[in-house]
């Protein structure tokens, strides 16, 4: 049991999580007052003593699945023993042979159609019977997949396998018209979203069933420490934007929110609890009145930092828009620290979008629309920072002021167009500063067909910007 | 440490006939901080029942509820203890030419003259109490170490007295609700204990304990709208409270079963942003 823990515990640290030495002796010391065989609670223990923090939960809970997945009864891997399976199976039957008068051949598990099992799955996920819909996907698993031990494919294959034969997104449509028939006619749209979202729900548990039942297959095959390694994933806040798969921009957009929330409660303190600066001559006399003329209390100057003006100027085409995205959420979600936000975004042409942020509280929409409606293409949408620069300068440049802090965002990869650099050049001469963020590794710069270092000459820095964290230091550096 | 509690049925049943509903993490947690003696920081949306949880903690085990409301600016006179200058003036003035002044400094120092604060008070008290220390998040990070030496500890040091430690061990709730990262040092003393939104049942059985007169079947729909709601993408989802006004509406306007239109008038109690409403109205009258 010590080995398996200080194995769990030496990959949570290898999964970025900070487990310190107290803790560690706290989550055995948990242990001692819990019954060992609960399941739950075993993990809720580890949970509870090991991670602070909630965005780290996932990666705890994928760990926690390698390691002690096959340990609990009810999770033992069955290939032979399924009596209790095959009894809910032969129930099923009975009912279908009295309601429909229709006499199905009773049999175990193992030797019904893929017809049968998408019946017997459509009725479980109609009724949300849980225990149903965890043999179900053991079932399939075992079926569907083709696993075989030692070969070297990602749990993802096999789950996708499984999927392909399962057919769920057709289930869904096929759930909400049996749903339909139920009642006798049609759903009020309120009813229909509601069941749509309860099977969906449903849905997406029996997925994760299958997951965990691949997973559940692989660590026995392969062993718990090498499972673990192909399935560690970055935190969200070291995600890299440009390699984001889906399931993990919907985990950034949801740790984009306190990460704002935190940012701006920290800006605003910064700004409130700057250091003293000189007697405030005026205040202090004016206190002293009430000690009778003695200045007794001396008042200070607080130093009022100025809220930078900011433009953003932001590629949006292909590889880099989720980048842009990112950034522009960011920043007009802190809109508060700054005096003035416009934005820019370009492929080869260029567009004005600070009115579809000032329309609407809602950011998410307001970059649906940039997308959408601005007006970014000129010639072929390829990128060419050249010209959208040349234009930007003609129309915009004026606007530019002493107080403008001017943000590039973008990979600088031009393909192989002029690069008009002289206008980051011009624009560094009337702006306070000009900053370049790019989300590229550094290693990539100025390779192939990106100029980032032509541009970087003109400006006052360019910054490797990946994932959240560095995205977060640098709009505090900003702020 | 502790013997409040049995075994982890016995927190969940305790804090049911409180009507707390638990699942099964918030008591797993609630009777570990008990047996190992340490504080719990719970952290979560707002209004999912952190408070609450302290509360009714305090009245199932009939313990004496004490609250430390954090907010920028708290300091030790105001969360551990202060002495009580004017009597101490007034102790100085009635024995002026009697004593020598070391018999003075001896006596205004004493217990006496200490104004206990929240976090004295719950260490110095007799029967048995739970700390609530609310919203620690608000705090700044160096208020932060006044915490730490109760928290692991159960003790107070105070100059002029000396240490005085905790006669019993507290059951103490520290909440946050996330505005800034807690320090290391604060969270390694603590258990964590994330409370998220309920999941549908349980949502549907909090609104079913704590509105009077609600049907069933309205809880289910209710629940059940809840919860499509919050799956949006919204400013801020619907919490646990305002679910439960909700329903206390519903109920108040004697409706039984919910249309999409009522949904829509009523959606105000709900959500709080004017751009959340109009988003959830169309969403829920559209048909896909």
């Amino acid at each position: 049991m010590l080995d398996l823990l200080a194995g769990f515990v030496t990959e949570l640290r290898n999964a970025g999580l900070p487990v310190s030495l107290t803790e560690n002796l706290d989550a055995m010391e948990a242990l001692q007052h819990i019954p060992i065989e609960d399941r739950e609670a075993f993990k809720y223990a580890l949970a509870a003593t090991m991670v602070k923090n909630n965005a780290h939960w996932r990666a705890f809970e994928t760990v926690f699945e390698v390691y002690f997945s096959i340990r609990g009864p009810e999770y033992k891997i069955t290939d032979g023993d399924e009596s209790e399976l095959d009894e809910m199976w032969r129930e099923m039957q009975e009912q279908m042979r009295q309601g429909e008068g229709k006499g199905a051949a009773g049999g175990s598990m193992d030797s019904m159609t893929p017809e049968e099992i998408a019946q017997m799955l459509m009725n479980a996920l109609m009724k949300g019977d849980q225990a149903m819909m965890r043999a179900l996907a053991k079932q399939s698993v075992q079926r569907f997949a083709g696993m075989e031990p030692g070969r070297p494919v990602g749990g993802t294959y096999y789950l996708y396998r499984t999927l392909r034969n399962l057919d769920l997104d057709g289930m869904l449509d096929k759930l909400m018209e049996a749903s339909r028939q139920e009642v006798g006619g049609e759903l009020t749209p309120l009813e229909e979203r509601l069941e749509k979202d309860e099977y969906t729900d449903r849905i997406e548990q029996f997925k994760k069933e299958i997951e965990a039942e691949i997973r559940r297959r692989l660590v026995a095959d392969r062993g718990a420490e090498a499972m673990a390694k192909t399935l560690r994933k970055p935190l969200p806040e070291d995600v890299e934007f440009m390699h984001a798969s889906r399931d993990e921009m919907q985990n950034l957009k949801k740790a984009l929110g306190p990460l704002t929330r935190k940012l701006a409660a920290r800006l605003a303190r910064k700004r409130r609890h700057g250091r003293k600066g000189p007697l405030d001559f005026r205040s202090t006399v004016r206190h002293s009145l009430s000690y009778g003329g003695v200045p007794a209390e001396p008042k200070f100057k607080y130093p009022r930092p100025a809220k930078p003006e900011l433009m953003v100027i932001a590629d949006i085409s292909g590889s880099v828009a989720a980048f842009a995205r990112f950034t522009l959420m960011l920043v007009y979600a802190l809109q508060g620290q700054f005096s003035k936000v416009r934005s820019f975004v370009f492929i080869d042409g260029i567009d004005e979008v600070t009115e579809f942020f000032k329309s609407t509280e809602d950011v998410q929409e307001a970059v649906h629309r940039v997308n959408t409606e601005a007006d970014v293409v000129w010639v072929d949408g390829h990128s060419d920072y050249g010209h959208a620069f040349e234009v930007f300068w003609e129309r915009y440049g004026k606007t530019i002021g002493p107080k403008t802090t001017v943000l590039l965002l973008g990979d600088a990869r031009n393909n192989y167009h002029a690069s008009q650099a002289w206008v980051v050049k011009e624009i560094q001469d009337r702006a306070r500063h000009v900053y370049w963020l790019n989300p590229e590794p550094k290693s990539y710069w100025n390779t192939g067909d990106s100029i980032v270092g032509e541009y970087a000459t003109h400006t006052d820095g360019v910054f490797e910007v990946r994932n959240l964290r560095q995205l977060e230091a640098f709009v505090e550096k900003l702020a | 440490m502790g013997d409040r509690f049995e075994s982890v049925q016995q927190v969940r049943d305790g804090l049911k006939a409180v009507n707390y509903l638990a699942d099964e993490g918030i008591a797993g947690v609630a009777f570990l901080a008990d047996r190992l003696g340490k504080p719990i920081l719970v952290e979560g949306p707002a209004g999912t029942g952190k408070t609450q949880l302290a509360k009714s903690i305090a009245e199932a085990t009939g313990s004496r509820l004490i609250r430390l409301q954090c907010y920028e600016g708290l300091d030790e006179s105001k969360a551990l203890y202060e002495w009580n200058y004017k009597k101490q003036l007034l102790r100085i003035q009635a024995d002026r030419g009697s004593e020598s002044w070391g018999e003075i400094s001896d006596d205004i120092f004493s217990n006496e003259f200490l104004l206990t604060r929240p976090l004295l008070e719950a260490i110095t008290a007799d029967d048995p109490v739970v700390l609530l220390i609310d919203e620690v998040d608000r705090v700044e990070v160096e208020t932060e170490a006044l915490l730490l030496e109760i928290l692991s500890e159960y003790q107070v040091s105070i100059p002029e007295l000396g240490t005085i430690t905790a006669k019993q061990i507290p059951m103490v709730f520290l909440t946050s609700n996330n505005t800034r990262e807690l320090s290391e040092a604060l969270k390694r003393r603590c258990l964590f204990l994330h409370v998220d939104y309920p999941d549908m049942e349980r949502e549907k059985e909090i609104v079913l304990t704590k509105v009077p007169g609600v049907t069933e079947n309205l809880a289910d729909q209710i629940a059940r709208i809840v919860r499509s709601i919050r799956q949006l993408d919204l400013k801020k989802a619907p919490s646990v409270s305002e679910t439960i006004d909700w329903a206390r509406t519903l109920v108040l306007l004697g409706i039984e079963n919910i249309e999409a239109q009522q949904a829509k008038e009523t959606l105000h109690i709900l959500l709080k942003y004017q751009t959340d409403i109009a988003k959830a109205a169309k969403e829920l009258s559209v048909d896909k």
